[in-house]
Parts: C-alpha cells; structure tokens; sequence
C-alpha cells in the first residue's frame, strides 16, 4: 500500500503557500490520495479546506496515501513539497 | 434633497452614486426546499461556484503581485472537491441549492474559527466566498469593491478595514460615507491621504440604497441625497473657493514673524508620495510601513523592504524622512507575528514596539534594510517606535537603531505613561513623535474604532494638550503626527506648546501652512495658555479662536 510519513518542515506548517501547492500537485493526479495525522482520520488531499482544518504545524508528521497509477512518484512529489523549509 | 449628517473628517465636496459595500447578504432561511429537481439544482450550485472561481481567478490575473495570491487561494477554496461533494450531498436531500452552500460553508467556518490564529482569521475570507456565491445565486449585487465604474462613485459603508482599501484610489472614490468611525478612523486617515472628502459616523448611512446619487461636503458632515443639479454646483464651488484661497501660501512651515514649524506629510507608502511633493511638505512626518506587511504569510523579504524605503527617501533629498517601524498588533494584527496567548483587549496588548520584542528578527530586518535604503540617498533617515511606555523600553530601541547604522532613533509618545514622565524617555532618543490618536485613546480609555466614543478623540481636549506641553519641553525635537496636526487652529496651538514639526496628511499641508503664516509665535503661545485655561475641548477651541484672528480669513 503506498504510503509516505514525513515530517512538515514549512515554518508556516501545512497551511498558507505549501497547502495550496500541496492541493494544487494533488489536485492535478487522477487518482485519490488521502492525508492523516498519524493514526487520525484521511481527509482528501485535494481539498483545500479539509488540508486547513486539518491543521497541521510545523514539525508534526503528516501520513500522505494513494492508490493506482503513478502513486509512488506522485507520494515522492507530495513529500517533497512539504518536507521544504 | 433628503439629508444625513455626519463628523466631516476630510474636506471637499464629492458626488457620484453611492455604492453600499459589504452589504450583508441574507442567510438563505434553514429549511429551504428546491422543487424536486437535485440534478438542475446541483448544476445551478455548481456554475454559482465556478463563475465566483473564475471572477476571482481573473480579477487576481489583473491585478497582480500579492493580491493575485489572495484571489487565487480564494478561487482555489471556492474549487474545493470535497465542499463540492457536500453541496450535492445537501442539494440531493432536498434543500436549495442557496441554503446547501450556505451550510456546507458553514461547517468549515466552524472548524476553522476553532483552530484560531492565523488559519481562524481566514473565516472571513471563507464567509466572503460563501456570500459571493449565494449572491450570485440569488441574483443580488456582489459584496466587495465594485470594478473601476465609468464616474467615481461614494463608497457607503457600515466601516472600512485596511483590507478594505488597498486598492482604492482617488479615480475609483468621489467620496467616503461610513455610519461608524471616528475623526482618527480608518476611513478617516485614508481619506484624507487621497484627499478624498468623507464623512464619518453618519448614522442611516447604510440604508442608502445603492446607485442613489449622493453629495457629499466632507468639511461639514452633510451627506445629501438626490440633490439638484445647483446643490451639486454650490457645494463644489464653495469647495474650490476655499481651495483658491489656500494657493497663496508656499514655502516651508514658519509663522509670521519666521519662527520654523517644519510642515510634513504622513505617508503609508510610495503611492502617497505625489500627493506630499504636490502639497509642498518639506520631508515625511510618519512613513507607515505597516502596508509592506499586510496579507502575507511572513515577513517581506529585505530587498522588497529596501526598495519601498528607498522609493520615498529617494523623493526627499536633503529633507527628514521620519519612518515608522511595523506598528502591528490591535486593529491591525498580523499571521506571522501572533501575539503570545488570546488578547480580549487587543488594544491594551501585545502591539506595536511590545510584539517587535517578541519578534526581534523582524524589526532588526527593517532597521538593517532601512539603514541600506538610505546609503545613497541624501535624506535624513529618522526612525522612531511605536507604543513606548517606558525609557527601558526607548533605551532597547535607540539601541537596535544604532546597531542597525541608523543615527536618529526616536519613539511615538502615544502612552499616557511616556507623555507624563517624557523627561525620564528624552536622555534615551533623539527625538519624539506624539501620535494624538492612539494618545486619546489610552488617555481616556475609549476605543478610537468605536463611533458612539467620537467625542473622546477631539483633540482640543485641555487634558491631551498639557500632555503634548509636557513632551515638548522635555529636551528633545517634539512633532505631532496624529490627526491633531491637520487642524489648522490646533496646529498653531501645537506650535504655541513648542512643537517643532507637524505631520499630516498632504492635502491639509496648504490648510496648516496658511494659518501658521497668518499668526506670530506669541499668538500662538496666547492660544495655547488660552486653551490650555479652560476645562471642555469645546471651550479650548473658542479660547484658542480667540488669539488666532486669521482664521477667518481662511474661512475656518
């Protein structure tokens, strides 16, 4: 199953600029991809609002999942975006 | 005509057709039903919510720069899959496609307000989005700035933010009318900065309906609807009468018999620059940088500050150019520089020089790009704090200041504190800036914002003008950069206390200039021992009237 845990490395946390480029890359993919604070409920990693209420800071771990084609390098993308300080 | 009145706050006449901003949207009523068909109902719901998108997409391409992100993000939420689903899901149930997107909205209103701080203050931008939507949906007129109409228009409104204004300009605005607000509002400040006519605390002002022709006279307070074609003409002439009158006087700030009252200009950034070198002020009484900040997500980088600072040094060569670092905090607060727990008085918190304390990165970073801004410029570079209450706290500062490189440090006295004991702050700075708004405000404990407390920021008040008495004798150059500045009778009572400079809004400049030229330095010395005798704001501006005989030459 693919997965990612990484760390949010932005001063700003998953909010502001890197939620919306984190949306935007997610957005693009044509297959579902979850995000969760380690063992919290996904929420759909194209949703803008649900990434914001989600509220993650800086320094906590993010689990990114997806499932069907292109998963792993679309997992290496959406953690590198977020792994940048 | 049918007329309302108000607090006139900035003079002139101005008259176009009112355009009512941030008219509230109704709550589509709970339980509205759509008639049985969920798919036609869905697609109304989902072309609402792509024509708002792609407004706010377009409009953001347009303007550019930060404001593109704002409206991008904005447009980016109003595309949110998932706030989609859930409309449908409403829509299906059976409710109005108006009422789903309100309560889809709704749900992430609630969790965002609950998280607070930086994300809690993007609520209103959500609620923004929701209102444009079922604006759109219900066919009324779009909340916000109406696009750059054919003639100016009156900008109508319960209260203006500084969000609100940004991107007004003297083009797009024939006149201000807000049924809050005080002289030393917002609405207040920037109106006088475009040298736009307003009226404050008007109250019905918002149950003008939009389009109604308005005139407005922003020296009086009268907001007139549907006037005749003569009301229009009278008001407009007897405006540029007293504007011919004003011509006369040039030339730097001194009364008759040549005592120097340097005459400034407030700015709030570069585009306020024309108006101050048009005006004639002879340098920047308070540069505002709090605009370089607003709406982003960390501070701007030194370049960008370097720039905006050098922008305006550049525009007074040899002249002072006094700067004011980030004043943020209360009425304007910040993402990135949040104050350390809930503040239930913002005003009486973490602001201004206190959140710079908390923040020393920040300020360092604009006293060091300031500093750079001035190499090659022959202004003098005069930086001074906001909200100081104690010398420790002047001390830290001028301290920064000069580790920055920057030879005149000084602070706003602005607290009651530090105009009563200005002798203890004077040792630490080179200079002080009394700043009369926020020095009433905390003199009488009454909120500036708050319309109902108006009578408590009149600056004639007996009580603010011994303060200033006791700050300008303390040993260091003395300005007011409040609004009390821009009063051209109180300015010679300024001048009468020993106030060496006088900084303003650009369009009051000829108003201070002429009044000054017409009196002696001993006039305004009665004037202000005149004022300072009685005991009510009222009684101070008859007693001042009394020593200052040219004003009625002027018309004042």
């Amino acid at each position: 199953m693919p997965e990612r845990k990484v760390i949010v490395e932005s001063e700003v946390g998953l909010h502001a600029r890197p939620a919306a480029t984190f949306v935007q890359t997610a957005a693009k993919a044509p297959i579902d991809v979850t995000v969760a604070k380690p063992g919290g409920a996904p929420v759909s990693a194209k949703s803008i609002l649900s990434i914001l209420a989600l509220d993650v800071r800086h320094g906590e771990a993010i689990v990114i999942h997806a499932e069907g084609e292109g998963a792993d390098q679309l997992l290496d993308e959406l953690a590198a975006i977020v792994s940048v300080a | 005509m049918e007329r309302l009145t108000g607090a006139g706050v900035s003079p002139g006449a101005g008259y176009g057709p009112a355009y009512l901003l941030g008219g509230t949207i109704p709550e589509p009523p709970a339980g509205s039903r759509h008639d049985g068909d969920p798919v036609g109902e869905t697609a109304r719901a989902e072309a609402a919510v792509d024509r708002v998108a792609a407004e706010l997409s377009a409009r953001g391409e347009a303007v550019g720069g930060d404001a593109h992100d704002v409206l991008a993000a904005q447009a980016m939420i109003a595309r949110d899959p998932v706030l989609s689903a859930e409309i449908a899901e409403l829509i299906d149930a059976g409710t109005a496609a108006e009422r789903a997107v309100y309560e889809a909205f709704s749900r992430y209103h609630d969790m965002l307000a609950e998280i607070g701080g930086y994300i809690g203050q993007r609520v209103s931008d959500l609620d923004d989005l929701r209102d444009r939507v079922i604006a759109q949906l219900t066919g009324v007129p779009m909340p916000g700035l109406p696009e750059p109409a054919e003639r100016p228009y009156v900008l109508v409104a319960r209260d203006l933010a500084p969000a609100d204004t940004v991107l007004l300009t003297k083009e797009l605005v024939a006149a201000f009318v807000t049924e809050q607000g005080g002289p030393t509002s917002h609405t207040a400040i920037l109106a006088r900065a475009m040298g736009v006519p307003a009226v404050v605390a008007c109250a019905g002002a918002t149950s003008i309906v939009n389009g109604t022709p308005v005139l407005v006279d922003g020296t009086t307070g009268m907001v007139g609807l549907v006037p005749s074609e003569e009301e229009v003409a009278a008001s407009i002439e007897a405006a540029n009468a007293r504007g011919s009158a004003l011509a006369s006087a040039t030339g730097p700030g001194r009364t008759a018999d040549g005592h120097p009252v340097a005459l400034l200009a407030n700015v709030g950034g570069p585009r306020d620059l024309a108006a101050a070198l048009e005006y004639g002020a002879e340098g920047v009484g308070l540069y505002r940088t709090e605009f370089l900040f607003f709406d982003r997500e960390q501070a701007p980088s030194d370049e960008e500050q370097e720039a905006a600072y050098r922008e305006v040094l550049a525009a007074f060569p040899g002249a002072p150019v006094v700067v004011r670092v980030l004043d943020a905090g209360a009425d304007k607060p910040l993402g990135f520089l949040p104050p350390t727990g809930d503040e239930p008085n913002p005003a009486l918190g973490e602001r201004g020089l206190r959140i710079l304390r908390i923040f020393p990165d920040v300020m360092m970073g604009q006293l060091r790009a300031l500093a750079r801004a001035a190499e090659g410029t022959s202004a003098r570079l005069q930086v001074m704090a906001p909200m100081v209450a104690s010398a420790e706290e002047a001390g830290w500062f001028a301290g920064a200041c000069r580790a920055a490189g920057i030879t005149s440090a000084g602070i706003m006295i602005e607290i009651p504190a530090a105009a009563l004991r200005a002798a203890d702050l004077a040792p630490a700075v080179d200079f002080f800036s009394i700043g009369t708004n926020d020095l009433a405000q905390y003199v009488f404990a009454a909120d500036r914002e708050v319309g109902a407390l108006t009578p408590y920021q009149d600056p004639w008040q007996p009580v603010l003008l011994d303060l200033v008495a006791t700050a300008a004798s303390a040993g260091v150059p003395c300005g007011v950069c409040g609004e009390a500045a821009s009063d051209p009778a109180l300015a010679c009572v300024l001048a009468g206390l020993g106030v060496t400079s006088l900084s303003m809004g650009a369009p009051a400049l000829p108003w201070v200039r002429a009044t000054l030229a017409r009196h002696t330095l001993d006039q305004c010395r009665a004037a202000a021992a005149a004022a300072r005798a009685t005991s009510t704001a009222e009684a101070a501006r008859a007693a001042a009237r009394s020593h200052l005989p040219g004003l009625e030459d002027l018309a004042l």
